[in-house]
């Protein structure tokens, strides 16, 4: 049987407390087959602020993540318990439509994903598959979503060129210009920067910065710098469970856990 | 000082054991090609004799006069090959898609993946024998290229089913998920994108399974039989290349037996082709 061991209850710390979340998980549990990888997440996801979720490897965190858009159901064996509410409503309910769900909740991965087509379809494909533009409207949007993904510039005369023929910080970008074509209220990015080099980095973390400023950031990073410099909030995960989560100044400078002063002084992990 | 030994046996043995492998690989390397080319050279020297333009525009010859020309025998194994791979590939790209996209790891999908290969081992003859049981016994009760292409199609189904599926597989997983991330369906995933991604491969198993079908003659024999009339339709006994050369090969007809000669060439020629291309699409996946 796959009762867990009884342990002493288990409180994460708390330093904020998160007005009117865009995504709320609670007690939010997940299993890859028999293995429970989450246990009982709490976390409140605050509307226009990045939150930073960081932890050692195999913690969890790209897992939570992955909830949020439902992307593991197309895995067998992995399964979510708990709920994530999204506007008040659950968003792991048996009748949520996964397609809707995605086109409010973009994610960016580690590796840049162009789609085998040309710069401008790139961006285009998903937008024709969610709303009915006309071919200016279309043009607009691809526009300006590759203006948001402070791309444009540098490939607003090669759009007809193949989106794999970009470098990778480039490819990233148009990743990111893809996912905001849809017109997401949150981005979720999975260790955004982690195939990239320093450069483009520091390019994508400004850009992440100026996105606050009209959707929800939520990023998954193993770079501890990163965290402190884009993020409002921070998560800090620990073996399947949410250890702290706080303001991300206060947590960098004064971490309430002992494990977090651990992990963030370099001491394991 | 220890005296520094590099090696404490003499390397004699080593050497000769080296070189023997060597010039034994060599040597099996060079045997393979000599057949292949001995084979081309006999093809190529019994076949040129009866090659010109009218030997592709023209009607049979007679028994004993002149060569005559393959043209029915090429429309009709064209014809066939063409309505095999409208049954075969669709079948097989769609269960390829199955085992990489639906199945999987699943108890049914390995079931079908078994099946896949005992169709892939299956003796084409036994094939034939199969399409001549269901198709041709059936009413109307005759041979037809129907029943050839039928024949053909069987086995177009593995090959372009494995390649399918394994071309899908190169695919990394993270294309996947951030296309259904973008709030993509999965069908549109697959169709519009893994297709795309994939689009070399594909086409390099069906241009495979094309190629292996086009020099089949045994599912052919008891299926389109042969016919010395044009092949309007497939729905009667059909003319095609590689029953024309059992046929004229075996006849005592001087001037059959080159024309079997010269439609190996036709076929030879069409499988290096097919060969060429392959390469050609697949040095340009390779740059791109």
């Amino acid at each position: 049987m796959n009762v867990p061991a009884q342990e002493a209850p288990f409180e994460t710390v708390r330093d904020v407390v998160v007005e009117n979340p865009v995504i709320s998980a609670q007690k939010l549990d997940f299993w890859y087959g028999q293995s429970q990888a989450l246990f009982a997440n709490d976390l409140d996801i605050a509307p226009r602020k990045v939150t930073a979720i960081i932890g050692p490897s195999g913690c969890g965190k790209s897992t939570h993540l992955r909830v949020y858009n439902r992307i593991f159901e197309q895995y067998r064996g992995q399964r979510a318990g708990g709920r994530v509410l999204l506007d008040g409503q659950d968003l792991l309910a048996p009748g949520t439509d996964s397609i809707a769900l995605r086109r409010r909740i973009g994610m960016i991965f580690q590796k840049p994903t162009p789609f085998p087509m040309s710069i401008f379809e790139n961006v285009a494909y998903g937008v024709r598959l969610h709303f009915s533009f006309s071919r200016k409207e279309l043009e607009r949007k691809v526009e300006e979503s590759l203006r948001a993904a402070a791309l444009w510039d540098e490939v607003k005369d090669l759009l007809h060129k193949p989106g794999t023929a970009l470098s990778g910080g480039q490819q990233q970008r148009l990743c990111i210009a893809r996912a905001l074509a849809m017109s997401p209220d949150v981005l979720l990015m999975d260790e955004p920067t982690s195939a990239i080099d320093p450069v483009a980095t520091a390019r994508i973390e400004e850009l992440v910065l100026q996105l606050k400023e009209r959707l929800t950031v939520v990023i998954v990073t193993h770079n501890m710098q990163q965290a402190a410099r884009i993020s409002d909030h921070t998560a800090f995960f620990h073996l399947g469970r949410i250890i702290e989560f706080g303001a991300t100044a206060k947590m960098f400078t004064n971490p309430s856990h002992p494990k977090t002063e651990e992990y963030i002084t370099g001491r394991f992990g | 000082m220890t005296e520094l030994r590099l090696s404490h046996r003499p390397a004699t043995g080593r050497k000769v054991a080296d070189v023997l492998v060597r010039v034994f690989s060599v040597l099996s390397a060079a045997l393979g090609i000599f057949f292949l080319f001995w084979i081309l050279w006999v093809v190529l020297k019994k076949g040129h004799t009866v090659l010109s333009w009218s030997f592709f525009t023209s009607a049979p010859p007679s028994p004993g006069e002149g060569v005559g020309g393959i043209k029915y025998a090429l429309v009709g194994t064209l014809k066939m090959t063409g309505l095999a791979c409208l049954m075969g590939v669709p079948v097989g790209l769609l269960t390829g898609v199955y085992l990489a996209e639906f199945g999987r790891h699943g108890a049914f999908a390995s079931g079908v993946r078994f099946c896949v290969n005992l169709l892939m081992g299956i003796p084409s003859i036994l094939v034939g024998l199969f399409a001549y049981t269901v198709i041709v016994l059936a009413a109307p009760r005759h041979y037809s290229g129907n029943a050839g292409a039928f024949a053909l199609a069987i086995i177009m189904l593995p090959t372009v089913a494995r390649t399918s599926e394994d071309m899908l597989l190169l695919v990394p997983d993270a294309l996947r998920e951030s296309a259904l991330a973008l709030g993509i369906p999965r069908w549109r995933m697959i169709t519009g994108i893994l297709f795309r991604a994939a689009r070399k491969g594909l086409l390099t198993g069906v241009l495979l399974s094309v190629s292996r079908v086009s020099g089949e003659t045994a599912p052919l024999l008891f299926t389109a039989l042969n016919n010395n009339f044009y092949p309007k339709n497939l729905s009667q006994p059909t003319a095609n290349l590689t029953v024309t050369i059992y046929n004229y090969a075996m006849s005592p007809y001087d001037n059959w037996q080159r024309v079997a000669w010269g439609a190996s060439l036709v076929i030879m020629a069409f499988l290096l082709g097919v060969t060429l291309l392959l390469r050609f699409i697949l040095k340009e996946r390779h740059r791109s």
